[in-house]
């Protein structure tokens, strides 16, 4: 037997949180159900689905909060997102088809921390930050710090997700968007990135540039950023090819192969480096 | 003003060549149809398969795990199958089949069937399954043909071999054939390899058993009652009417559902006799793609001697398909792959050899097309190299080289009635505008390239060879007690539509409306045997069959109220005869057209009645980042002689030409030491939406004689060419040979160092 329990607003859930560490959260189910049929049943369960505290998209000063309890179909459509925070829009339109989009959350993505969850590198290359709570307070984590191996996490055993902060870009900035799937929809990605590009005219000042499916975890390829610094596009683009090439190790897998997640990769991260 | 009738059909027009909605439909997109999985059976069990994980072995204990609580379960094993002397083999083609290995027995592929359990619950069962062990002592083990045919490992005969052909024509000996192809002022020469591919129907297997006294009841998801009733009834070892078989509603079969239910028909037969209680087993969708049936894996070396003036001199093609671990129907799907193996095309000298091996995977059997779209992608990549290597326009050479009525076939066939090729290239002539733009970008901003494949093509449509004289499928149209008129036959509607075509059908030729005509559910205890629901053949043999019993019962029916001075419409004559003299039936049984002759043994004549036409375009865009196939657009003109329902043959078409176009560019059944590595809907992809482009379809209706107002097969036929059109557009877009599919992104990629320098 499991014991359900559906919170009333977000203080109930996090004393529940507090109380029983072995409880399942639960908030679209796209991630968790998958799984369901091969597992033993959860002890209890919090669901956090619509919750109102986690509902949220707030259009700030220099940034956009964005609730842990969004769906992708509420991203994909909120003007400010779709307007500021181009990336996160396109991988909220790519996750899964339109069923999944209108149940999976932004919360279940990031808690799940799939290396092939899509939105990740997005918020990566936003440079987002996250917020969780437990009874004991809130607190922020920078999300490029978040993520600490293959699906695991900084998120405490009392702690839930709140909500993702993400600056917005300024003008001099242009971010990409980029998956590769196995089709057009329903699909786990191969490979995708994202990356946000500071230029001072067609010079890179700075650059975030972040990919999936390529290590255990949606990482910053560093080596990348810092290769592209003071180039000019196109030139940045072989440049960051070439800083690529030593800084990845993608793995053969049932859904394709090292050579072509690296050749990929290499392809788009290029990609994001070129002229126009 | 016309009126709609309860079908929608305006009342006057008639019934066949109508779109008139699918009697199904209503009931399937309300949620209303019933499936085998909602089908209540007070006090049912469900059961589930323990199975091998080991490819190759002998079967040396089962143990139950001692700390699990087996009170609440019932465990069966081969001991159950003789000890109520049952037989131990699925009947099919041969009897080489074990529904459950024997202790002692060879496993001979992973995921075959070793021991059943049944419970209260399907969650118990699929949970105690786990906890039964299998103990086997591993084999070597063969997982390709050429390890097959090497017989170093054997697993069938001597050679590993479950079946071979040799088709000759124009010449008696191998000396002659390579004399033809030295003196060729050109030879085209490739091997072409396809991979398996699952069916995916949306409803997995499922089946129900139940024991009345000393008669098995068996109710299921299937395309072949009868063939399941043959089967049951010599693994029953019982007479037949001692076993009935019905089809619940079927949620897509493409040849999944052929074969493989008897094996599950044996499974819940067991269970239920041996629980006392009906038995329920509906697969789990990773079980139904890890151990039933794929489309044969199949590899085809292919040569053409071409004259100086580009005339066909000889055809010569090898054909290997990998088996699997069992005979089931290999031989037939073989026979069909080599038939078509020459293609549409005119040449005085043709050998075809083929050969089906046996392996250590789980047998490969029926999908759509069976055994033609593998050497339908070889023989049309080979058309479309000579046309390369001659500079010729790829249309023009397949309206040059292709048969026409007068010409014959690889088996010599005179090809006389229903030839559609200058329709359905003539028709892709005219839709086909000018090619894609070779280099551009992207809606990403990645640089592609375009390229146009066509392709012309042609499917046997019925059994092939003396297959439907032997069958005399029968099928039978009724008056019932009340005065409704009733269409009997075991042919299934497994979604493609085959109720409602039988009700306009048999409406045409009683000349009422299609709403007052049903087409019973069938159960071997209600109809007669109309063959099996495959080969494109249920609406061109036993529609035909149908309106023939159509014809039959209202003859009489006028004969009856000329004779009584009866007046009124049919439906009322019939109401009047039923009242005086109860239920009316016409059986009528198959009869071939005339003038049909084939010879098994030298694979020479009529290899079938008629045949489907037809021509395929398809434009793709290569994205040159992610090296990923976009189709951007396919064209099929297909002669299907008459459309007895345009919408429904229009839909058959659609879903078949996406599954050929899913299977050149994502599907694929990966095999990992003989398992299936990828036996999930997540790995195991089919096209979505979102990777179909928009589907022209381009009916051709060129009549034949034969078939009910003209009508011929559809249903396999869309399947055979869009693949090797696909794989001739890539090479026109990149400027190098795609032989293997899929062709995948990781494919094209490593061709990366041949493509077209540009
Ligand atoms: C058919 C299908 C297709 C899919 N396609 C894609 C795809 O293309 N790309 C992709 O990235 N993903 C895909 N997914 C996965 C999934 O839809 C996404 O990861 C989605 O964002 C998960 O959100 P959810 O709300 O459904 O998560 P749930 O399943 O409810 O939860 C996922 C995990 O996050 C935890 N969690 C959720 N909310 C919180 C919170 N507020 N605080 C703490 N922990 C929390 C849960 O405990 C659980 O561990 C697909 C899934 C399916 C079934």
């Amino acid at each position: 037997m499991t014991t359900y329990l559906r919170p009333r607003d977000l203080d109930e859930g996090l004393h529940a949180r507090a109380e029983h560490a072995d409880w399942t959260v639960l908030a679209g189910g796209t991630d968790l159900l998958v799984n369901a049929n091969h597992r033993a049943a959860p002890v209890g369960m919090i669901d956090l689905w619509r919750l109102a505290d986690l509902c949220f998209v707030r259009v700030e000063k220099t940034s956009v909060a964005i609730g842990a309890g969004t769906t992708w179909t509420e991203v994909e459509r909120h003007p400010a997102i779709r307007a500021k925070l181009a990336p996160l829009a396109l991988a909220a339109r790519e996750i899964g088809a339109l069923q999944i989009q209108a149940r999976g959350t932004l919360g279940g993505n990031v808690g799940t921390s799939s290396p092939v969850g899509d939105s990740l590198p997005a918020l990566l290359a936003l440079d987002a930050e996250l917020e969780v709570a437990s009874v004991r307070g809130h607190r922020r984590v920078p999300y490029r710090e978040w993520c600490t191996g293959y699906r695991t996490t900084h998120l405490a055993a009392d702690e839930l997700i709140i909500a993702a902060h993400v600056p917005v870009p300024d003008a001099t900035t242009r971010t990409s968007w980029r998956k590769v799937g196995t089709r057009r929809a329903q699909s786990i990605s191969k490979v995708m990135g994202a990356a946000a590009i500071t230029l001072d005219g067609d010079v890179v000042v700075s650059a975030r540039v972040a990919l999936g499916a390529i290590a255990n975890r949606p990482i910053r390829i560093t080596a990348v950023e810092d290769a592209v610094r003071g180039q000019r596009l196109g030139v940045a683009g072989d440049a960051a090819r070439a800083a690529l090439r030593g800084a990845i190790q993608p793995i053969d897998d049932v859904r394709s192969t090292a050579t072509y997640r690296r050749e990929v990769a290499e392809n788009l991260v290029a990609r994001f480096f070129s002229v126009s | 003003m016309e009126r709609p009738s309860a079908t929608g059909l305006a009342v006057g027009l008639a019934p066949v060549g109508a779109s008139v909605p699918r009697v199904d439909g209503f009931a399937k997109v309300t949620g209303r149809a019933l499936y085998l999985d909602d089908l209540d059976a007070p006090g049912a069990w469900h059961g589930a398969t323990v199975r091998s994980t080991i490819a190759h072995g002998v079967l040396e204990a089962i143990d139950l795990d001692p700390a699990f609580d087996w009170s609440q379960v019932v465990v069966a094993t081969a001991a159950d199958i003789t000890g109520n002397n049952f037989a131990n083999f699925i009947r099919l083609i041969e009897d080489d089949q074990v529904a459950l290995v024997p202790i002692g027995g060879r496993v001979m592929h992973v995921d075959e069937a070793i021991a059943l359990v049944s419970a209260p619950t399907r969650q118990l069962a699929f949970i105690a399954a786990k906890h039964v062990k299998p103990r086997i002592k591993a084999l070597p083990a063969v997982f390709d043909i050429e390890s097959a045919l090497a017989a170093n490992q054997k697993l069938f005969g001597a050679d590993n071999i479950f079946k071979q052909f040799l088709i000759r024509k124009g010449h008696v000996s191998d000396a002659e054939l390579e004399a033809v192809f030295a003196g060729a002022a050109r030879v085209i020469e490739g091997t072409y390899q396809t991979s398996p591919q699952e069916q995916m129907y949306i409803e997995t297997q499922a089946m129900m058993a139940r024991w009345d006294g000393e008669v098995c009841r068996i109710v299921g998801s299937m395309q072949c009652p009868y063939y399941v009733h043959k089967a049951m009834k010599a693994f029953l070892d019982c007479d037949a009417d001692e076993v009935v078989i019905s089809q619940s509603v079927t949620g897509g079969g493409f040849g999944g559902k052929e074969e493989y239910p008897s094996m599950l028909a044996a499974h819940v037969a067991v269970l239920a006799k041996k629980t006392g209680r009906a038995v329920k087993m509906v697969y789990d969708r990773d079980e139904d793609i890890a151990a039933t049936t794929k489309r044969h894996p199949c590899r085809t070396h292919h040569r053409l001697a071409v004259d100086a003036s580009g005339e066909i001199l000889a055809i010569d093609a090898d054909v290997v398909m990998d088996g699997g671990a069992y005979l089931t129907l290999s031989p037939v799907v073989l026979s069909r792959g080599v038939l078509h193996a020459a293609g549409p095309y005119r040449s005085p000298v043709v050998r075809i050899r083929g050969r089906v091996v046996a392996t250590n995977h789980p047998p490969h059997g029926a999908f759509r097309g069976f055994g033609a779209p593998q050497t339908t992608f070889a023989y049309e990549r080979q058309i479309q190299k000579l046309a390369l290597a001659l500079g010729e326009d790829a249309l023009a050479i397949r309206k040059r080289l292709a048969v026409r009525a007068g010409d014959t076939t690889a088996t010599g066939q005179l090809l006389g009635i229903s030839v559609g090729t200058d329709e359905v290239i003539g028709a892709i002539e005219q839709v086909a505008g000018k090619p894609p733009v070779r280099d551009g970008h992207g809606p990403s901003g990645a640089p592609v390239r375009r390229g146009r494949g066509v392709v012309f093509y042609f499917h046997g449509a019925g059994f092939t060879g003396a297959g439907e004289q032997r069958l005399a499928g029968r099928a039978a149209v009724a008056v019932t007690a009340d005065g409704g008129f009733e269409v009997r036959s075991s042919s299934t509607d497994i979604g493609q539509g085959a109720i409602t075509m039988f009700s306009q059908i048999a409406a045409g030729a009683l000349g009422v409306d299609p709403a007052a005509i049903v087409v019973v559910d069938p159960s071997t205890a209600q109809v007669p045997d109309s063959g099996p629901t495959v080969a494109s053949r249920t609406c061109m043999v036993v529609g035909g069959v149908v309106e023939k019993a159509a014809l039959a019962v209202r003859a009489k029916l006028e004969a009856w109220a000329a004779a009584h001075d009866v007046r009124g419409s049919i439906g009322e004559v019939a109401r009047a005869y039923a009242v005086k003299h109860g239920e009316l039936v016409e059986i009528v049984a198959y009869e071939p057209p005339p003038g049909i002759a084939w010879d098994d043994s030298t694979y020479t004549g009529a290899a079938y009645p008629v045949f489907g036409w037809a021509a395929c375009l398809v434009d793709v865009e290569v994205d040159l980042d992610t090296y990923e196939v976009a189709i951007t657009r396919c064209v099929q003109a297909i002669d299907v002689g008459k459309a007895i329902n345009p919408s429904i043959v229009k839909g058959q078409i659609e879903g078949g030409t996406l599954q050929a176009l899913g299977w050149a560019v994502l599907e694929n059944v990966v095999y990992k030491d003989g398992k299936v590595a990828n036996a999930n809907m997540t790995n195991c992809i089919v096209p979505t939406f979102a990777d179909a482009p928009d589907l022209e379809t381009i009916l051709i209706e060129v009549p034949y004689p034969y078939g009910p107002s003209g009508a011929k097969g559809v249903g396999e036929i869309p399947m055979d060419g869009p693949a090797a059109a696909v794989a001739n557009a890539v090479e026109d877009a990149l400027g190098c040979a795609f032989d293997e599919l899929p062709i995948s992104p990781e494919v094209v990629a490593a061709s990366k160092p041949r493509w077209r320098k540009s």
